[in-house]
């Protein structure tokens, strides 16, 4: 295997005609690192990383990998490998074909690209399946396939479009497994574009959450989801409530705002028992709509019901100051 | 009381649901007598005006003829004068295998070139127009030969490609050429001509319509794992535009191996092909000897695209 290498973003700026998709983005990504880019659908995390695939023109900036300035090289010199969003299997390729495409690409006989194309769905435990068509495969293998052909290139850095979008909740908590234990197993770096916070919770050492084509705060899953920076944050990762203190914006997370009977600053408007707690519903009287995490045992010592008027706490050491 | 003659009454009115739904069930047709009644006009059709037909065609075939009327009696004389002297004339070709060869030479070269033009057109289209709009127009101007009638189109030729003809006079008067060039009309390259200019669009269509099905990502993962342009033609876009090549290929070879109208008239009438036998011994009022060739020119229209149909299951791609 390839050894890992780091990959670092210097300025790196997409402009189409007249918009801004990225804009300015400096980014360093130590080896073996497993990396999501988060954000809302049109935040530039997308076209981020066709750009470091090779597949977008960099307007201006640079894209080194390990020692090497790769910005303008084709992907396939860059020791990138990308898998798409659909995986774009060829259709008329068997399994194996598909795997060892690259391989016929660079004029590697049919024996030897066949031999190493099969220890690659042996990796993937798709060996049974290499004679079938992608057609014939259900959405978690067509996957598997893909993880497959794009390893076979023996990538420093693989980057995964949207990989587990199109499947079902259930296998794409199966295959989010499954991939961070590939990466752990291949020690190359993983860089994968998201909008799904939990599932960038789940996997990644460092997230890279966007917006506007902008990085607007980075670190691990922990550092982010205890030390939102800003408003956007705050609400995009979920589990926050964005409210004004004496004219400062704070984060409160739902699981430490605490709701007690008397006063009556709120609304309670629903609850929803969702197991080990319960979600409370609350409106201000200003219009701001909060929610609170609370536990099971805490909610069954007084069950609100929605029509209450309650008083909302927290420990303001605990609250984060927003920019 | 009260509660049994309930009870009664909901079941005599169960029972009467029960033989409605019965009755609508007898009603209603089953999904496959609709599917049959759906494909039956076109199925009339095609038998009443082709398959009948063909079955006359191919009994005429085995009919005797004199001068002037079909002998309604069984026999080979319709092949046997077609084929007349052949075995004869051994190694040499016969008249009629010299035309089928010449049918089969100029059916083959408007069909190469029709691929290629069409390939790179439908190309062009698929991969290089982004929008649909664009797409829609520029395919539109391909259909522009279809506007006016065959025979109008082929008159057009003449003052561009005769002997006074703009071609030639521009090539003599730019000192090209001392003489006019003699090939340009009524031989084999005018044939060629009018017949890819005719026919093209019949490849563009089939091919495009492949083309725009092939999933954009496929070139980028082609491209992601180092294959070049070439490669990625031969690997990826030229297998799954296969289905509109065979499609595309089929309707040119049937259309010109059976042509006989734009084969003599750009020809001069002076180019023997298969659709020309047949025009020939109509015109003798030899009936069964203009069916014997038919069935013939049929059986290998039908062995060609046999041939064809063997590189891609065309039911599966529709």
């Amino acid at each position: 295997m390839a050894t890992p290498a780091a990959l670092e973003l210097v300025a790196v700026t997409k402009r189409y005609d007249t918009t801004l998709a990225v804009d300015d983005v400096n980014l360093k990504i130590p080896a073996g690192t497993y990396c999501c880019l988060l954000g809302p659908s049109g935040c530039g995390k997308t076209s981020t990383l066709r750009m470091v695939a090779g597949h977008e023109a960099v307007s201006a900036g640079d894209i080194i990998l390990g020692a090497q300035n790769v910005t303008d090289l084709e992907p396939a010199k860059r020791g990138t490998a990308m898998m798409f969003q659909s995986y774009a299997l060829f259709p008329h390729l068997t399994v194996i074909d598909n795997v060892a495409f690259a391989l016929k690409m660079r004029g590697v006989d049919r024996a030897g690209r066949h031999r190493r194309a099969g220890e690659l769905l042996e990796l993937v435990a798709m060996s049974p399946y290499a004679a079938r068509l992608p057609a014939q495969l259900s959405g978690g293998q067509q996957q598997r396939v893909a993880l497959a052909r794009a390893l076979i290139t023996e990538p420093q850095i693989l980057l995964l479009d949207e990989p587990l979008s199109a499947l079902d909740p259930f296998l794409r908590v199966k295959m989010r497994g499954e991939l961070k234990r590939l990466q752990r197993e291949l020690g190359i770096s993983f860089i994968q574009v998201t909008h799904g916070q939990e599932e960038a919770m789940a996997l990644a050492d460092h997230i890279v959450v966007m917006n506007h084509g902008r990085i607007e705060q980075q670190g691990t899953a922990r550092d982010i989801f205890h030390h939102p920076r800003t408003e956007f944050v705050a609400r995009f990762i979920g589990g926050h409530n964005v409210l004004s203190d004496a004219g400062q914006l704070i984060a409160v997370r739902a699981d430490q705002l605490g709701i007690v009977p008397f006063g009556a600053p709120a609304l309670l408007t629903q609850t929803e028992y969702q197991g080990s707690y319960v979600a409370v519903s609350l409106t201000l009287d200003d219009g701001t709509a909060l929610f609170s995490h609370v536990p099971e045992a805490t909610f069954d010592v007084h069950p609100f019901r929605p029509g209450d008027r309650v008083l909302a706490t927290w420990d303001p050491a605990k609250a984060q100051r927003l920019q | 009381m009260d509660t049994s003659e309930n009870i009664l009454h909901q079941a005599s009115s169960g029972l009467a649901r029960g033989s409605d739904t019965a009755r609508a069930k007898a009603a209603r047709l089953s999904p496959s007598f609709i599917s049959w009644l759906q494909a039956g006009p076109m199925m009339l059709v095609f038998l009443a005006f082709f398959l009948i037909p063909l079955v006359f065609v191919v009994i005429v075939s085995f009919w005797d003829y004199n001068e002037y009327q079909l002998l309604p009696a069984f026999s080979g004389r319709g092949y046997t004068d077609t084929f007349e002297g052949c075995i004869a004339q051994i190694p040499d070709l016969c008249t009629i295998g010299k035309t089928y060869l010449k049918t089969l030479k100029l059916c083959f070269m408007v069909w190469a070139i029709t691929l290629f033009i069409g390939f790179w057109v439908a190309y062009f289209l698929a991969f290089h127009v982004k929008s649909k709009t664009w797409q829609m127009g520029l395919s539109l101007l391909c259909t522009i030969p279809f506007w006016t009638s065959n025979v109008i189109r082929m008159i057009a030729w003449i003052p561009l490609l005769g002997r006074n003809g703009l071609v030639n006079s521009g090539l003599v008067k730019s000192g090209l050429v001392n003489q006019p060039v003699e090939w340009l009309l009524f031989s084999e390259f005018s044939v060629v001509l009018a017949l890819v200019h005719l026919f093209t669009f019949f490849m563009v269509v089939p091919i495009f319509n492949s083309m725009v099905r092939i999933d954009k990502s496929l070139i980028e993962a082609a491209y992601d794992a180092g294959a070049t342009g070439f490669q990625t033609l031969v690997n990826v876009v030229i297998p799954l535009a296969k289905p509109g090549i065979v499609i595309g290929s089929i309707f040119v070879i049937t259309i010109v191996m059976g042509d006989f109208i734009t084969i003599g008239v750009m020809g001069g009438q002076q180019i023997a092909a298969a659709g020309k036998i047949i025009e020939t011994r109509l015109n003798a009022l030899q009936f069964p000897a203009a069916a014997a060739n038919a069935v013939i020119l049929l059986a290998i229209t039908f062995l060609i695209i046999t041939m064809m149909s063997r590189i891609v299951d065309i039911r599966k791609e529709l």
